[in-house]
């Protein structure tokens, strides 16, 4: 069938009226011809003969009756071995291959290696019987087992007739042959393609997820931890820390593939990954970051529209890796900016506007996306999951604004970013007591951590969090009645729970040691100042409480500074027995 | 410029107080026009409609008048000449001198591949230790003052921009009054920096769509300088908040809807297209930016400080203490997001761990205050925070403070060893071995 063709009508910023003989579909992509330049754009709206295109890219220059030619194809990520350690851009261009120190409009560049050879080794055996998703073969990407599997695109139930032997192959050698039921031969390659807004569906169940990813962070893992497939946002106002957070759990998250995807955020914080995770060791394998991770970066001043696709294809990349069993962890920064794209083009398309001029649908358009993430039971019975975690910026720090509302309602867990904490250094700023994470409710979750972290865990949760309620009402106690005007005993209440605040929550995201925690060492920790805030102390007066306090937390951060079970370690946890027993009563 | 084969138009369909329409067949988006001799610029183009923003306004424009279409978009042109020279927003000469003899370029040209930028890693020093010691700048990046209209944001910047050691500083001033205009003239003839220095001014008496261009044009000047002559530049744009209300009278003019606080549902991506020109390029190259935002009332949650703060990598405030009677770099709202890139890197080790409990302290010496406030009695340590507090306002958070980091470090040691013991710095033990040596 020969591709449709159009014609530039109109022109109003990045929105593009084409004139079609022939038939397009909605989310359909084209290109337009600008001279030697082709601009990549996709279909969002049609009526009648007009086909309302959003450009990927300046439309500086294009004028009407220059010529359109439409792909026949939706947006669609390029799957197969080396999207490890890759720089994309919205469209999955690999910005390494692009030449120049300038982005040049209208040029496009091959995802992977076609020229790459791979070690292959098969799984399937001639005669078997498979359907999408099922493993045919395995190539090493780096350390990581990457699977070969039978496009998700097809559907039905196929027989392997042959399987290529182990050996090396190009991503577009045929790796295996398969026939459908009707005896027709197809031809399987190590790449395949799928629409970047359609959810892979190729797995047999997604259960709530049970099993704990641990960040390292402990006003996370500790206060509200984050499941495996589970989904949560970081909301709040900017110079809280939201990218600092984002990239300490990159950095030390539990998982065996982590996809950044900056969307519409600074171009320097993408270049601060690129600069530093090649350096920095993957605390549990030893290897570089940088193998794990792969960045989609559309930052704030690549074209608006690819900022949209940016999300799509980073979480396609997710569900393309937990399709081979594996741990991805998907971050992106911001959402808001993704819905700010969707306003400015529905904006331009003169659509009723929602709430602050978003588009009506925004909600829903939120929520199908949290949807994708999950654990889910492959066709062999084993277990992947996407976990995901987005960043919120809402307008002015107001969070009844309408990102942050959609959001709210479809994440399990909410990590609030507190300005107050910011302004007084109190990092990383999560203000525990505002924040939730819903899997602590889960029957599945308690019964995983009776087994896995400790037989009361959530008991010495549950109570760390009560400490820190009381210490804030104690303290709001104190603001309004005076330091002498109060119960002695309301200064220690408040000064446990500062202990609590600053040894476990506070935590230096630059110290090599400090910035990630094992929840072996979470769990010790969090028992050793439980047991400090159980125990009775003797003081005269309320101003011996404050300096006597601040004595206990300074030996329990010099111990947080210290490798664990280190001789340092010991010597702080001795010189901080010491002074408890000071006092103790 | 060969105008033999260009059409000329005389039919003006519609004319609104910023833009006007036409009918008219093979314009390119962006293209720049001249209606009745005044420089225009294609914004829209619905089938044979074409829209075009009037930079100057359409204030006696007949529906008769003659209109060209130039077949280009807004160009710079740029050479060696443009230093100490001023223009107007549309690159010409406004200081009586010749026109700039150079290579002509569009300005508000393509993004820099994130993978081709570097790291930002040199220090620029301004000798104010609210900025070096608890805000440090790093080249390449991108930071506005927000202020309120009272404050000297000017004068600060212009202080920033002398000390700093840089190769070329280029000055973008949007709505500039003009004794500000010649405030910075002055400055920098009387620096002998004017040689170093071009600046793009669209002062209070030109029209208020004119300053669209200051920034494009500022920083197409900025990259020839970064990137032809590999120079660290600095650019200065002053005041963003007169670009943005600029911004908002355009789309006004063009029916869109208005998001929050009536400014362009488009707000983030415009600022952000100017403020991420700042890089660090590979080649030596850099472009930083410094730029002023004023506030209304201190509100920082209006849409342009909000949306500027979500894209610039940090922001600096004054404010005036009233203990001390001089203008601060307040430590609590300023932050500089590049600051950890340089801090105990270029500088001394113990830089990160003196700054966070300088502030720390300071936020305590806040808390007592409140109390003493509300009537109440003051501990032994909440007294010396406050002495600490007036000394640390006065001798480093003070804009009159000129000395080099290791001075700002020595400073602050000498304040804690005035007032505190080691368990309350909570300083990590090894560092206060070294530096804080007879602290108890």
């Amino acid at each position: 069938m020969d591709k449709t063709q159009g014609k530039v009508h109109s022109i109003i910023s990045n929105l593009v009226l084409v004139k079609v003989e022939g038939a397009v579909s909605q989310n359909e992509i084209c290109f337009i011809a600008l001279g030697q330049e082709r601009l990549m754009a996709e279909v969002i709206k049609v009526v009648g003969d007009m086909a309302y295109v959003q450009v990927f890219e300046s439309t500086r220059g294009l004028k009407p009756g220059m010529g359109v030619e439409f792909e026949q194809h939706m947006l669609e990520a390029t799957l197969g071995p080396g999207l490890l350690s890759k720089n994309f851009d919205g469209l999955q261009n690999d910005l390494d291959k692009m030449s120049g120190v300038f982005l040049k409009r209208g040029e496009y560049t091959h995802p992977l290696e076609t020229d790459k050879k791979w070690r292959f080794t098969p799984l399937a055996e001639p005669g078997m019987r498979v359907r999408a998703a099922d493993w045919l073969g395995n190539v090493k990407e780096n350390w990581l087992d990457h699977k070969i599997m039978v496009p998700f695109k097809w559907w039905g139930e196929y027989v392997v007739e042959w399987v290529a032997p182990e050996g090396e192959y190009t991503i577009l050698d045929t790796v295996a042959r398969l026939k459908d039921e009707g005896g027709k031969a197809y031809e399987v390659t190590m790449v395949q393609k799928w629409p970047v807004k359609m959810p892979i569906r190729a797995y047999v169940d997604k259960p709530r997820p049970f099993r704990q990813m641990e960040t390292g962070v402990r006003v996370i893992d500790t206060m509200n931890p984050m499941l495996e497939g589970g989904t949560g946002f970081i909301p709040g106002p900017f110079g809280t820390g939201k990218t600092v957070l984002q990239h300490a759990l990159a950095r030390f998250a539990d998982a065996d593939v982590i996809i950044m995807a900056a969307c519409g955020e600074r171009a320097n914080e993408v270049v601060e990954i690129f600069t530093e995770f090649p350096e920095l060791q993957d605390p549990r394998t030893g290897r570089s970051l940088y193998e794990r991770t792969t960045i989609i970066a559309n930052t704030s001043n690549m074209p608006v529209a690819a900022r949209e696709a940016s999300v799509y294809t980073a979480m396609t990349i997710g569900e393309y890796y937990r399709a081979m069993g594996m741990k991805v962890l998907l971050l992106a920064d911001s959402t808001s900016r993704w819905a700010q794209a969707l306003r400015e083009m529905s904006n331009r398309m003169e659509e009723l506007p929602g709430q602050d001029a978003f588009p009506m649908d925004l909600s829903a358009i939120i929520s199908n996306f949290y949807a994708r993430a999950g654990m889910v039971y492959l066709n062999n019975g084993k277990t992947g999951s996407v976990t995901f975690i987005g960043t919120v910026s809402p307008a002015g720090g107001n969070l009844k604004e309408p990102v942050t509302e959609s959001t709210k309602k479809v994440a399990r867990c909410f990590y609030a970013l507190s300005q107050a904490r910011a302004d007084s250094k109190r990092y990383p700023a999560i203000d525990t007591l505002e924040s939730y994470s819903k899997y602590l409710e889960y029957p599945e979750f308690v019964r995983y951590a009776k087994e896995h972290i400790s037989e009361d865990w959530i008991e010495a949760v549950n109570e760390a969090r009560n400490r820190l309620v009381r210490g804030r009402e104690t303290a709001e106690q104190i603001d309004i009645l005076g330091d002498d005007g109060v119960p002695l005993d309301y200064h220690v209440v408040f000064w446990k729970s500062e202990l609590i605040d600053f040894v476990i929550l506070q935590q230096d995201a630059f110290d090599a040691v400090d910035g990630s925690t094992s929840m072996k060492r979470q769990q010790y920790m969090l028992k050793k100042v439980l047991d400090v805030a159980r125990a009775d102390f003797e003081f005269e007066s309320f101003e011996e409480v404050n300096p006597y306090f601040k004595r206990i937390i300074n030996g329990f951060k010099q111990m947080n500074y210290a490798e664990f079970e280190s001789e340092p370690f010991r010597r702080h946890e001795a010189e901080v027995e010491q002074i408890i027993n000071e006092r103790k009563r | 410029m060969s105008t033999a084969f260009q059409k000329v138009y005389t039919k003006i369909t519609q004319i609104t107080k910023a833009t006007c329409s036409l009918k008219a067949q093979g314009v390119g988006n962006d293209e720049l026009a001249l209606v009745d001799g005044r420089l225009a610029q294609v914004v829209k183009i619905w089938g044979e409609d074409v829209t075009l923003q009037v930079f100057s306004g359409t204030e006696g424009i007949p529906t008769n008048a003659e209109v060209t279409f130039l077949g280009k978009a807004p160009t710079l042109k740029v050479g060696e000449d443009l230093c100490g020279r001023f223009f107007n927003a549309f690159g010409e000469p406004i200081d009586g001198g010749p026109a700039i003899d150079g290579e002509e370029r569009e300005i508000g040209g393509p993004s820099v591949n994130p993978v081709r930028r570097k790291q930002p890693s040199e220090l620029i020093a301004t000798g104010i230790a609210g900025i070096d010691l608890n805000n440090t700048l790093v080249s390449g990046q991108k930071i506005p003052f927000f202020a309120d209209p009272d404050q000297p944001y000017n004068q600060v910047m212009a202080n920033v921009a002398l000390r700093a050691q840089t190769d070329r500083i280029i000055l973008g001033g949007m709505g500039l009054t003009n004794d500000d205009y010649l405030y910075f003239k002055n400055l920098f003839d009387d620096a002998g920096v004017s040689d170093r220095i071009v600046s793009f001014v669209n002062t209070t008496e030109a029209p208020p769509v004119e300053r669209l261009l200051v920034p494009d044009m500022a920083l197409t000047a900025a990259e020839y300088f970064a990137v032809d002559r590999n120079e660290k530049v600095l650019v200065l744009l002053t005041d963003m908040t007169l670009y943005a209300d600029a911004l908002s009278i355009v789309s006004n003019r063009m029916d869109q809807i208005p998001s929050k606080d009536s400014m362009p549902g488009s707000l983030y991506s415009d600022l952000a297209k100017i403020y991420e020109k700042a890089v660090q390029f590979p080649t030596g190259g850099s472009i930083t930016i410094i730029a002023v935002t004023t506030l209304s009332g201190g509100d920082i949650t209006h849409a342009i400080p909000d949306n500027t703060g979500y894209i610039t990598e940090g922001q600096l405030f004054l404010r005036k203490d009233a203990e001390i009677g001089k203008v601060i770099v307040d430590p609590f709202r300023s932050l500089s997001r590049l600051k950890q890139l340089v801090i105990g890197k270029r500088t001394r080790k113990d830089h990160a761990q003196v700054m966070n409990a300088a502030i720390r302290l300071y936020a305590d010496a806040a808390n007592a205050r409140t109390k003493l406030e509300n009537g109440f009695e003051l501990t032994d340590y909440d007294r010396r925070t406050l002495e600490f507090a007036k000394d640390y306002s006065n001798e480093l958070l003070a804009i009159d403070v000129n000395m080099d980091v290791e001075q700002m470090l020595n400073t602050a040691w000498t304040l804690f060893g005035r007032y505190f013991n080691r368990s309350e710095l909570g300083i990590k033990e090894e560092i206060v071995n070294e530096f804080g040596k007879n602290i108890q």
